[in-house]
């Protein structure tokens, strides 16, 4: 259930934004790391078919995504970086209308969403509207409706940006026991904090991948100390060039 | 082939009609101003013309009528246009918001996913109509009763067509703010060249390059399909013209849509 993307280009009219990007995003935890402009956002778009492929190919455990199956959604779930949800719709009429876009009926829905409300502590706000609920638990109802059709993969945009303490434990630690169910997660994040010492690291600077490796065997093969050293001496390198 | 089956896809289905009534029915201010819209033209700008417009027998009507009953089946029309822009309005606006792109990571066919939005828009615009000649019957408008009956189908048509030329309007809208252009530029000059207003043939005594306009404009061939089927007729020529366009606009709709821009 891996991902392969070769050679994969894009541009915005003139304005390259991704320059022959080669990776394998593998079953568990993958953080893409980069700075703001790196490229993160366009990739994420190809792989979630927002956009279409330009140049290149990416291949879900041996389907293609160009042009991207319909049946290839069924195993994907994703969390955007912005809110979706439809803020005048209470969780549950998210939830459910989420699951009915995947052909499941609102039972069968409910069923399987229990054990996902309780671990990410949303049953008591079922029936509230998402517009009454603060920014940490529009983004549980964000990875709920994500996962509630159990997906293979799983894309999460910058998920715990702009959350406290308790919410970003939460949505770390529910994702990170998906992973260990051997789920492929994309987790994109600029938070260096949230990488793993085993955790596989894809760091994209400028539009290219500058590194794609364990966390560990990168750190050991850098000689590095920290995931913040091991990044900075990355990117740096490639803004001097720039 | 479809990746869902039929069970999945009737889910998706009622889930997408559901949201959109019940994001009409939240928004009260909607089906008030809907409302009123028509019903402003029905009061006050037929009573204004009525004298000033002479109507000559013309089909489907076996008799003289009065203005305010000539121009029932425009305004219905024009609910389905104002409606139909609304929902172009909020696809832009899903867009904005990034509902659209969960919509379209649904594994059921695109083509399916917009097909069900049409379909609430077309129940949508088939209530509003509804509600709106009823209130017409208590101003006195005669419209029979089986008329209304026999302009479902025709109603959904219309909605169909004009429901999927928003579609193609919104994948070519980039903001909210740029929908005050589509007023100008797309719903005016489409409701005021056609016939839901005046028949042709007073355009043609007043401009010959008028009157092609609005007789080959395709709202003209709704409203004229709905002015028919309000008296109980069924005009073939006029229903296989629209389903033409409705099919054509579908296709590009289909086609061009993104769920980013």
């Amino acid at each position: 259930m891996s991902i392969k993307i070769s050679d994969i280009s894009y541009k915005y009219g003139k304005k390259q934004a991704l320059h022959n990007v080669n990776l394998e995003l593998c079953q568990g935890f993958n953080v893409l790391l980069g700075p703001n402009g790196a490229g993160k956002s366009t990739l994420f778009s190809l792989l979630t078919a927002q956009f279409s492929i330009q140049n290149g190919s990416i291949c879900f455990g041996g389907s293609s995504l160009h042009p991207p199956s319909r049946e290839l959604f069924k195993k994907v779930g994703v969390v955007f970086q912005n809110t979706t949800l439809d803020l005048d719709l209470t969780v549950q009429q998210n939830l459910t209308y989420f699951a009915a876009l995947h052909g499941i009926g609102k039972h069968t829905a409910l069923e399987q969403l229990q054990p996902i409300l309780s671990a990410l502590s949303l049953m008591p706000h079922l029936n509230e509207k998402v517009r009454q609920l603060n920014q940490g638990h529009r983004r549980r109802v964000e990875l709920a409706r994500a996962v509630l059709h159990q997906p293979h993969y799983l894309f999460l945009d910058e998920p715990t940006v702009g959350l406290d303490v308790p919410s970003r434990e939460a949505i770390i630690a529910y994702v990170r026991q998906l992973a260990d169910t051997g789920v492929t997660i994309l987790w994109t994040t600029h938070l260096l904090d949230e990488v793993q010492a085993d955790d596989a690291l894809v760091v994209l600077c400028d539009g290219q991948v500058l590194l794609s490796e364990r966390c560990q065997v990168a750190l050991q093969s850098m000689q590095k100390q920290s995931v913040l050293d091991l990044y900075q001496s990355l990117t740096k390198k490639v803004v001097q060039a720039i | 082939m479809n990746s869902l089956p039929a069970a999945s896809l009737w889910y998706t289905f009622q889930a997408i009609v559901v949201r959109e009534l019940l994001r009409f029915f939240q928004q009260k201010s909607r089906l008030f101003s809907a409302l009123v819209r028509p019903l402003l033209w029905l009061i006050v700008f037929a009573a204004g013309f009525r004298s000033a417009l002479g109507l000559s027998i013309t089909p489907p009507y076996e008799t003289y009528i009065l203005y305010q009953e000539y121009i029932v089946p425009g305004l219905c029309g024009m609910i389905v246009l104002f409606n139909a822009m609304q929902s172009s309005l909020s696809m832009v606006y899903d867009r904005e918001m990034g509902s659209m792109k969960v919509l379209l990571m649904s594994p059921a066919p695109k083509a399916f996913l917009l097909f069900a939005k049409l379909c609430g828009g077309a129940i949508l615009s088939l209530l509003q109509v509804v509600i709106f000649v009823l209130l017409a019957w208590g101003l006195d408008v005669n419209i029979p009763l089986l008329g209304l009956l026999y302009s479902i189908p025709t109603i959904f048509l219309t909605a169909f067509f004009l429901g999927s030329l928003g579609l193609i309007l919104a994948n070519h809208i980039k903001q909210l703010e740029n929908f005050a252009g589509v007023m100008n530029f797309v719903i005016f000059p489409m409701f005021f060249l056609s016939s839901a207003l005046y028949p042709l043939w007073k355009i043609q005594e007043s401009s010959l390059y008028l009157y092609w306009l609005c007789k080959y404009n395709p709202f003209t061939f709704a409203v004229e399909m709905l002015r028919f089927s309000l008296y109980e007729q069924y005009n073939v020529e006029l229903i296989a013209l629209v389903s033409g366009v409705t099919l054509l606009c579908a296709f590009f709709a289909i086609n061009t849509f993104k769920a980013k821009k």
